[in-house]
């Protein structure tokens, strides 16, 4: 009974991280269809600069984290800008390369910055105590990282849902000529998105440095779990992501607490059977 | 449109002799490149075997991106099968090269037709997925294996027979690279049959436009497996040939690191034309070899560079250059 309690809490807060993280990306490829394989480098950066902030610097936990955001979001607006006008253009395969290209070059920058062994960030005492809930003690991290991605998923749904950007967001990615010829400013909407997608997996990847740790090689190692997670959910559905999320982080999980011999391969079959069945994903809108 | 630069697209196949003729100068030129560096660069022998490898996998690559127009990130699913396959073979059963090159070939076309069923069922993003994720299953169960394969430790243990019983494998790697250099001109002069034939014509169709090649009754589907079989039998071939001469097979070679390798060499070189493999690969992998040894951090910034550089300015790749600096200087078309 703690197994399967210990499977889901772990598989609950590794699934919540990889929403967090991947959610961006799905908006991202629904939105502006570009298949954006640099996605995990804003979690690099995320992290990165809450490494530099905490350590580096000595700012508080509670000061560096939102500051670390806030610095990859605006990094993400400037390349936005600068490279991704174009990528809308390429061809899937330009666009794969062209992303790859800057994953490249994010790695190599913060390698030349900080170095290629782990950037470790300093957590607040309380999160690293137990808490005990009654029937299960765990660690606080844990909680800290199931509730903050329960609040980001509440967070998007009113979001998407009552705001006016998020029904111009909707509109934008249902059909994206419509909505401009409807007078909706997509430019802006996908500057805005992008920047979103990238804050937000900034900060997963600051939250989630315990489970998946920081290092300049991050996003080409975890890239295709982010990929993974957009293409089960569906591209353009936060809820898809939300759930593929969830489902892949407990299966992963679990094979890793039953079979650990093999790895991630329950992960990967897991995706090729929801791929076969639906190509499009869970709730793919695109 | 494209028509005036592809010429050599757009013609009609000449069959056999369409092969032979066309390009047979800088055929020649390659070859004896390949023949001088031998004796031009005597200490790099292993550094050049594994280009010649290289050429190899990346040239079964060009047959489905290129021809085909399939967009795969797990083309080191074959390679790594043929790898393991071979490698296997050689130290269970027989450690004869020559026959462990056809163990490796079967083994990935094998491997290729198989994952090639569920594969081209699908298109764009999910495709590139499900590439990837059968090369990470495969890299899982190879890892899994471990009383087989070595695991994580890699395959050892291959100690190969001399080649027609004659020519032994040496430390300094002269057998090796005659040998990766042999084969690797074989299968050239295959893929360049394959290429001009009907059967590379449907590739190039299907790659332009599905629905008219179904339209003139060409199954489309089957014609994709066969060719992505082939193509795994010939990334299959590079992998024999890797565990062949380097004597180990790692989990590396199964890995994305390397799908995603061979697919930047391709496209530096530029799509379609079988040389992009050859002029890409070599440029990729000798500034990589330089790179790393001047400075081995920061050479990705030289390879994330040069990525962008060349799918931003010159999409076709470094074949297209020559275009490229005709248009900008004035010259010519």
């Amino acid at each position: 009974m703690s197994v399967l309690s210990g499977i889901l809490i772990d598989g609950f807060s590794y699934g919540m991280i990889l929403f967090m993280i991947s959610v961006g990306l799905s908006v991202t490829m629904g939105l502006m269809r570009v298949i954006n394989l640099a996605h995990g480098g804003f979690a690099l950066l995320g992290g990165a600069a809450a490494h530099w902030l905490t350590t580096g610097i000595g700012l508080g936990y509670f000061v560096a984290v939102p500051l670390a955001v806030l610095m990859t979001v605006l990094i993400a607006i400037a390349m936005e800008r600068v490279l991704y006008r174009k990528i809308y253009q390429f061809t899937e395969l330009q666009q794969v390369l062209a992303t790859i290209g800057i994953t490249f070059l994010m790695i190599a920058s913060v390698n030349y910055l900080l170095g290629s062994t782990i950037l470790a960030i300093q957590i607040p005492a309380a999160f690293t105590a137990s808490i005990d809930l009654g029937f299960r003690t765990l660690p606080g991290h844990r909680l800290v990282v199931i509730i903050a991605g329960l609040l980001i998923a509440a967070g998007l749904y009113v979001l998407l849902e009552r705001t006016r950007f998020g029904i111009q967001l909707r509109a934008a990615v249902d059909n994206r000529n419509m909505a401009a010829s409807l007078g909706i400013n997509t430019v802006k909407i996908y500057g805005l998105s992008f920047g979103l997608g990238a804050g937000l997996a900034a900060f997963g990847g600051i939250l989630g440095a315990e489970l998946l740790p920081i290092d300049a090689y991050y996003p080409l190692r975890y890239m295709v779990l982010f990929l993974v997670v957009v293409a089960v959910g569906g591209m353009g559905s936060i809820a898809g992501s939300f759930f593929a999320a969830i489902g892949l982080g407990i299966i992963d999980t679990a094979a890793r607490y039953i079979v650990p011999e093999y790895g991630t391969i329950f992960f990967f079959i897991a995706m090729m059977l929801v791929l076969t069945l639906r190509p499009r994903g869970l709730l793919g809108k695109a | 449109m494209t028509m005036d630069t592809n010429l050599e697209k757009t013609s009609p196949a000449r069959g056999f002799r369409g092969a032979i003729n066309r390009r047979t100068v800088l055929d020649l030129a390659l070859i004896a490149v390949g023949i001088a560096a031998f004796f031009i660069f005597p200490d790099n022998l292993g550094f050049m075997t594994r280009v010649l490898i290289m050429i190899i996998m990346v040239l079964s690559l060009d047959l489905v991106l290129g021809y085909a127009g399939v967009a795969t990130l797990g083309h080191a699913a074959l390679f790594g099968t043929g790898a393991y396959g071979a490698g296997l073979f050689a130290v269970y059963i027989s450690a004869d090269p020559l026959l462990g090159l056809l163990v490796g070939a079967i083994a990935g076309a094998i491997i290729a037709f198989v994952s090639g069923l569920i594969l081209l069922r699908a298109n764009g993003l999910t495709l590139l997925m499900l590439s990837i994720a059968v090369a990470q299953v495969l890299q899982e169960i190879v890892n899994g294996e471990r009383w087989l394969t070595g695991g994580s430790d890699g395959l050892l243990g291959i100690d190969m027979d001399p080649i027609l019983g004659i020519y032994a494998f040496d430390f300094i790697g002269r057998t090796g690279y005659w040998y990766a250099l042999i084969v690797l001109i074989v299968v050239f002069i295959f893929l360049k049959i394959i290429v001009a034939s009907p059967f590379g014509l449907v590739a190039r169709g299907i790659h332009e436009s599905p629905e008219r090649m179904r339209a003139i009754g060409t199954p489309v589907y089957w014609r994709l497996v066969g060719i992505y079989t082939i193509a795994g039998g010939i990334a299959g071939i590079g992998g024999a040939l890797s565990a062949q001469v380097t004597e180990l097979v790692s989990l590396e070679s199964l890995g994305f690191a390397l799908s995603a390798e061979a697919l930047i060499m391709l496209i530096l070189g530029g799509l379609g034309r079988l040389y992009g493999a050859i002029f890409g690969t070599v440029i990729f992998m000798t500034v990589h070899h330089t790179a790393a040894s001047i400075d081995p951090f920061n050479w990705l910034f030289v390879i994330g560079a040069m990525v962008l550089l060349v799918v931003y300015f010159v999409p076709e790749g470094f074949l297209g250059l020559p275009q490229k600096l005709r248009k900008h200087l004035g010259l010519g078309k």
